[in-house]
């Protein structure tokens, strides 16, 4: 037992305990698989506890202010006080919303995020569910929350959500089709759809210490910043959270919501965005991969754990910088800019793949890729700058 | 046909070196600057304004001023400055001021006041008082943690509470405070002076007196002026 088995070490208890009481065999793989998924969601619970503070923490030094600091020390117990807050308030429910649905939505959201954390490689030894088509299952299952969205605004019987939902289904829907053509390129050259042989496939590094990631190749460069793009959308985080909206639609889908369902939402979408982050990291960032060759004593769950602090880090950055888009500049940003370049990424990957990796692939993709990028800058600075509005009626 | 975008101007692109603007570069311009406020937060003082409240205070400005306040200089029983003369009861707008003016049993006043209640519910924190009076007695204070669970007799301020020394008029506004000081001891000086040449005078007036009667006396008593 070294610190790589370490997150396995309570199923591997519990196994070891109940074999000793003699239980049959299905009721120990059984409780195995329970410990190991209790596992996965005590940690990624205790990641969004953890991420609330962290994230105001961010936000406040970003704007010179100091954040919380009231609750323990450094404002440690904040979540708790939060959490304890949550609980206490009063459940309101609309007297115009479908009952069931209004109860079904805020479980609804959680329940996908944790099922598409499953599938993700955490380390070398510590997958939970091992699936052959795990990249399926995980785009699946992330499906799943735009229904709960829209059940969210649909169940509550009043404006503001169903705005927000609308918003959110044009906004989820438009940007899931880059996200999976981005993630199509990566499976066309690793040539499987299971997560831990994807990541088994960006071992090694190229001249002795570039990783070979799908990042550091011309295609993974372009899929993986769309990628990351798109999962912002996707994560309905700043700059791309118009389904909320505070300033225009309250709090959009989860306007009518109070008490424990609002946070449960806010669990969803943390969880969530955990899971999104976790697969970009999968597809893109080497999954468990150390970053330099030499480091291969520390565990491998710990690579993955630093890659992840590392891409909510920036997500938080972006959410201090910049401010919301407007729906019409998000769908056209979708569709005209972020489509077409995901495209462009599957000829680039299938060329990279069948052109060998060498000089020839760098020669035709990274022009293949540049040149419609070109294209785009100058559209965007000839059709698509901001334009300078005159009003007739107001002077 | 008078189409909506008729109206509307293309605002130029912004100007790089290059001519052209790179799309990203005005982003990731922003994101250097949250970045930038992000580290030096943590070790630039100018940088972090925040004042823990209830432990640190903000120094508040000489110029701030809410409720009135009594100025004593020495006793707040004894020589307060206040005449009871109400003039601040008669001029303050919402009329939060109710003065009862002390007097001994033979009824005769005795140039203070017995009762001298703000109600702070009502006052309305214009000044006006502190202008009118002619005795230097009332000023504006600088106390704003005044908040309390009862609604009335909580906010009625009596004399207890609204008599201040001196020295506290002059931490909370030293420039006001000594230009009242010197006045008041230039006023006093000016008619401890008046009673000193008035006595002066009247000493004067007496010696002269008894002069001329000393030398009446051995003349006649002739001519009585």
């Amino acid at each position: 037992m070294s610190l790589e088995h370490l997150p396995r070490l309570p199923q591997r208890l519990v196994e070891m305990l109940l074999q000793n009481f003699g239980a049959p065999e299905w009721l120990v793989l059984i409780a195995g698989f329970l410990v190991a998924a209790s596992t996965v969601v005590g940690v990624f619970a205790g990641g969004f506890a953890l991420l609330s503070l962290v994230e105001r923490k961010t936000l406040a030094r970003a704007q010179n202010r100091i954040g919380p600091n009231r609750a323990g020390w450094f404002g440690i117990l904040q979540p708790v006080a939060d959490g304890i807050k949550m609980l206490t308030k009063e459940d309101i429910v609309p007297a115009k919303a479908e009952k069931i649905l209004h109860l079904l939505a805020p479980i609804m959201i959680v329940v996908p995020a944790i099922l598409a954390l499953g599938v993700i490689p955490y380390g070398r030894e510590w997958i939970p569910v091992p699936l052959e088509l795990g990249l399926l299952f995980f785009f699946a299952v992330g499906a799943m929350t735009e229904v709960s969205i829209f059940m969210a605004g649909w169940a509550s019987g009043s404006k503001f959500p169903m705005l927000g939902a609308m918003r959110a289904i044009s906004q989820m829907v438009s940007y899931e089709l880059p996200l999976m053509i981005c993630a199509l390129g990566v499976v066309m050259v690793s040539g499987t759809l299971s997560l831990p042989d994807i990541v088994d496939r960006q071992g090694g590094f190229h001249l002795g210490f570039i990783p070979a990631w799908n990042l550091f190749t011309p295609w993974g460069l372009v899929a993986g910043l769309l990628f990351y793009v798109c999962s912002i959308a996707e994560a309905n985080r700043c700059p791309f959270d118009l389904p909320e909206g505070e300033s225009e639609i309250v709090a959009g889908h989860m306007t009518e919501y109070s008490g424990f369902k609002y946070a449960l939402f806010f669990m969803g979408e943390y969880l969530g965005l955990f899971a999104i982050s976790g697969l970009g990291i999968t597809l893109f960032l080497g999954g468990w991969q150390a970053p330099l060759p030499g480091l291969d004593f520390v565990p491998t769950w710990i690579w993955f754990f630093a890659k992840l602090c590392t891409v909510i880090f920036s997500f938080l950055w972006i959410r201090a910088t910049f401010p919301r888009v407007r729906i019409d500049q998000l769908m056209r940003f979708a569709w005209l800019c972020m489509i077409p370049m995901a495209l462009l990424t599957l000829p680039a990957a299938a060329i990279w793949h069948f052109a060998g990796r060498g000089l020839l692939s760098w020669v035709v993709t990274v022009p293949l890729l540049l040149i419609p990028w070109v294209i785009i800058t100058v559209i965007y600075n000839k059709r698509l700058a901001p334009t300078l509005r005159t009003y007739r009626f107001a002077e | 046909m008078d189409s909506p975008s008729s109206t509307i101007e293309r605002l130029p692109a912004p100007k790089r070196p290059g001519g052209w603007s790179i799309p990203g570069w005005g982003l990731l311009q922003g994101l250097a600057v949250t970045g930038r406020n992000m580290v030096e937060s943590y070790y630039k003082k100018e940088r972090m304004t925040t004042i823990q409240y209830p432990e640190e205070r903000a120094p508040i400005s000489p110029n701030f001023r809410n409720f009135p306040f009594l100025v004593f200089d020495t006793d707040p029983a004894a020589d307060l400055r206040c005449t009871a003369c109400s003039i601040c009861e008669k001029e303050c707008p919402p009329q939060c001021i109710y003065i009862v003016l002390d007097r001994d049993e033979n009824g005769k006043s005795l140039k203070r006041p017995r009762v001298f209640d703000i109600d702070l519910s009502v006052c309305m924190n214009c000044g006006i008082c502190a202008e009118v009076c002619p005795f230097d007695s009332i000023y504006m204070d600088g106390e704003y943690e005044l908040s309390t669970d009862d609604r009335f007799g909580g906010l009625l301020f009596g004399l207890d509470r609204l008599a201040k020394s001196a020295e506290y008029h002059m931490k909370l506004r030293p420039e006001q405070a000594t230009e009242v000081m010197a006045r008041r001891k230039a006023e006093e000086e000016k008619k401890a002076a008046a009673a000193a040449a008035k006595l002066a005078k009247a000493k004067a007036d007496a010696e002269a007196k008894a002069k001329a009667a000393a030398e009446v006396k051995p003349e006649e008593k002739g001519e009585e002026v």
